[in-house]
């Protein structure tokens, strides 16, 4: 159990591992996350299962190293074990045909989508999807998304490839030319969450982000993970991770992601190993 | 025994003192000598009606492992409680000996009680200490199976007796530690990780077989269990759950904990070695604020002391003697400087540009009539408010039930705050082979009493097993 039967760097920095946990293979339902820890006195870091593989009894984790905790994940290699593996945790997606959908990955956050784009795609939807990255070779799964996917769209903020800006650009281009798009899902950093959310509010056009919130046990207990959705409080392991996008308080959800950062700042100065930013979700 | 007994005082417990010890997470009581157990045990009346058994929600003999410390006998009073008690040092550590046994024990009605928790860890720390724990006697194999769900008291108590009796026993735990909130909720200082581990060691030996990070409900449901996974019985065990909110303005400002959260950071995480032996951050205020007067809130209040907090302000909503924390924790918490400021609640909590909490807005309460619980309802003083100063606030006001469990298992009676029905004697809910105890049936309760719900629904579980068992084999013959 917990074997990481392969390892591949997909993009630099990001890794995707297939994991032998045949249980969570065969549980796990698009929108859900796992827990890890790499080692004695880890921390407890939330990663998406992007995927699984019923007959290796494998599920399948990509994530960046940009943080403490994901360097230390990055340090292992086929044969390793992790140290835990807890889940599936949080709630699955919720999936209908809207007719067409549009998915939206911005970043490694573009993982998280790929399962989700697949559940739409099973259930019947018409896929239109974008993809964002910083630049050329940051952009990920642009093959496994253009299986799904009648339509795949690239954004780079640099220009390097695909629509030079971001992925809102796209979208905003998307719907000017009269795409009707009934449902949209956004996974990404917390401000092109909220520049999707923002621009498809003004459409009404139903959206669903997966929010990365700190968290801790993932099974409710704590409640560090709490986000204000509609203005109340809810708990992203329990009762996300996906939320109406419309209704998420992203001001509040970027504050409390940098919760730590003194601290980490600190112990990055002080400490004996260097902790540079902070690991979040995914 | 001797007659002028009741004249030898009660034997103090040596303690690390107030100002080294929020220095560190050691622990603070240091336990008796043998000296010291033998002249305390002495003190014991030997009663032909022992009450203090009454006063022991898993009916440990007290006054039987009293007499053999008193003997010097140290390891046979160990296994003395060991009959009824599986986690001897914990109890005698963490249970509220002054609401059970030794509120009954008749010396305290003239004086001071027998010190039974001193004497409990006392004589469970000798035996391993000196390497003489032995391996409980095991029945032979029953060729049954029982899940257990949760590896906090209730969990484990109920995996001992059922592993005692022969069956064949997996306990599931969701975190990625064994213990529950033994691990997770108290605190290093108040209750040593390692003997937590010792104890658990000692279950593992007796065969029952430990899974951590499994979530049931999510991992495998208990239908699964039962029905894939061939167990014959479940007993959930799965403890308090979502942590309350005051559901004030602020809550959600930087810097404002649930206690399960700022424990768990501190505890199961180990956060006060963060950047060293430890990768989990917690905040470190100078002034903290903590919220609620039970045990949960002094832990809360001691561990933001030993995080470097210069001022620990514990606002409680009812006066001092409506407290429900352990009185022991009480005087631990005011020997370490925390400033109670009683019939006082926050309102709001206000924060600077950068969303971190800054201040608390206190309000005054008086006690009114009383309430369903009996006690007096505390009612606000208007104009008392008043704004206190603090960089971190830890909300320990208790927590609701966790629906891992219920919402994934039809046919599973809860009650209207989510709490599963289960009989009091037997721990059975509404579907038969399913049993459950502890704080996801009472909501938050004591070490002690999760344990005797554990005991109870091992004993009932074991009687159904047999039971299923003869039915079977009736029907075979016939």
């Amino acid at each position: 159990m917990n074997e990481i039967i392969a390892k591949e760097e997909i993009a630099p920095d990001t890794y995707r591992y297939q994991i032998y946990h045949p249980r969570i293979a065969q549980k796990r339902k698009a929108g859900q996350f796992v827990i890890v820890r790499t080692h004695d006195g880890g921390e407890r870091v939330p990663l998406t299962i992007v995927g699984s593989d019923l007959t290796a009894g494998t599920v399948t984790l990509i994530f960046q190293a940009v943080g403490h905790s994901t360097r230390e994940l990055a340090q292992l290699g086929v044969g390793d074990r992790l140290l835990d593996l807890a889940g599936p945790l949080g709630q699955a997606t919720h999936i209908e045909n809207y007719g067409r959908a549009c998915v939206i990955g911005g970043g490694y956050g573009t993982a998280p989508v790929l399962p989700i784009a697949a559940a739409l795609g099973d259930a019947g939807n018409d896929l239109i999807g974008i993809i964002g990255a910083r630049t050329k070779e940051l952009v990920i799964l642009e093959q496994e998304l253009g299986d799904i996917c009648s339509r795949l769209e690239v954004a780079t903020d640099d220009g390097s490839y695909g629509h030079p800006g971001f992925v809102t650009d796209v979208l905003q281009a998307l719907l000017d030319e009269g795409e009707p798009i009934a449902f949209v899902l956004a996974v990404g950093p917390s401000p092109m969450m909220r520049a999707v959310a923002n621009l498809t509010k003004q459409r009404a056009i139903r959206t669903m982000v997966s929010l990365n919130p700190l968290m801790v046990d993932g099974t409710g207990m704590c409640g560090g993970c709490r986000v204000e959705v509609g203005g109340e409080t809810k708990f992203a392991c329990v009762d996300g991770p996906e939320f109406d996008g419309h209704q998420v308080n992203f001001d509040l959800l970027m504050k409390r992601q940098g919760t730590y950062k003194p601290e980490e700042q600190e112990a990055a100065a002080h400490g004996p190993h260097c902790r540079i930013g902070l690991d979040a979700a995914r | 025994m001797s007659p002028k007994a009741t004249a030898i005082p009660r034997q103090p417990m040596r303690e690390q003192p107030p100002l080294e010890r929020i220095g560190n997470f050691e622990e603070v009581p240091l336990g008796y000598t043998e000296e010291q157990a033998r002249v305390e045990a002495g003190r014991c009346l030997q009663c032909k009606k022992p009450k203090c058994i009454e006063g022991c929600p898993v009916a440990v003999d007290i006054p039987g492992f009293v007499a053999l410390v008193h003997e010097g006998k140290f390891a046979e009073a160990a296994r003395k409680i060991k009959e009824t008690n599986v986690l001897p040092a914990v109890c005698g550590r963490v249970c509220p000996q002054e609401t059970q046994c030794e509120e009954l024990c008749v010396l305290g009605k003239k004086g001071e009680s027998a010190a039974i928790g001193r004497l409990e860890r006392f004589a469970a720390d000798w035996e391993r200490t000196q390497g003489l724990v032995e391996r409980p006697r095991t029945a032979p194999p029953t060729g049954r199976r029982v899940a257990i769900i949760g590896s906090g008291p209730a969990g484990l108590t109920c995996a001992a007796d059922l592993a005692r009796l022969g069956h064949d026993v997996t306990v599931f735990e969701a975190l990625h530690e064994m213990g529950g909130v033994l691990v997770y909720g108290i605190p290093e200082f108040r209750l040593p990780k390692k003997i937590l581990r010792e104890e658990i060691d000692a279950l593992r030996d007796m065969g029952v077989k430990l899974e951590t990070s499994a979530v049931i409900g999510k991992l495998a449901t208990i239908d699964e269990l039962v029905h894939e996974d061939g167990f014959d019985a479940v007993f959930v065990g799965t403890g308090a759950g979502l942590p309350h909110f005051m559901e004030i303005p602020g809550e959600n400002l930087l810097g404002v904990y649930s206690a399960n959260e700022f424990l768990t950071r501190a505890n199961l995480m180990r956060a006060y070695s963060f950047g060293e032996a430890a990768d989990t951050p917690i905040a470190r205020g100078k002034r903290v604020m903590v919220v609620g007067g039970g045990n949960v809130a002094m832990d809360s209040a001691r561990t933001a002391r030993r995080l470097g907090a210069e001022k620990v302000v514990l606002a409680y909503r009812r006066s001092r003697d409506e407290m429900p924390a352990r009185a022991e924790e009480i005087h631990h918490a005011e020997e370490e400087g925390i400033e109670f400021h009683l019939l006082t609640v926050p309102v709001e909590l206000r924060g600077d540009e950068m969303g971190r909490v800054s201040s608390a807005v206190m309000q005054k309460m008086e006690l009114g009539e009383p309430d369903d619980s009996g006690r007096r309802r505390p009612v606000p003083v208007e104009g008392s408010e008043y704004e206190e100063p603090i960089d971190v606030a830890i909300i320990a006001i208790g927590a609701g039930a966790n629906p891992l469990i219920s919402s994934t298992t039809a046919g599973l009676e809860t009650n209207r705050r989510g709490y599963i029905v289960s009989d009091p004697e037997t721990g059975a809910t509404s579907i038969p082979g399913v049993y459950a105890g502890g704080d996801i049936v009472t909501g938050s309760a004591t070490v002690i009493e999760a344990m005797g719900a554990g005991r109870r629904a091992a004993a009932a579980i074991h009687q159904h097993l047999m039971e299923v068992r003869r039915s079977t084999e009736a029907r075979a013959e016939v």
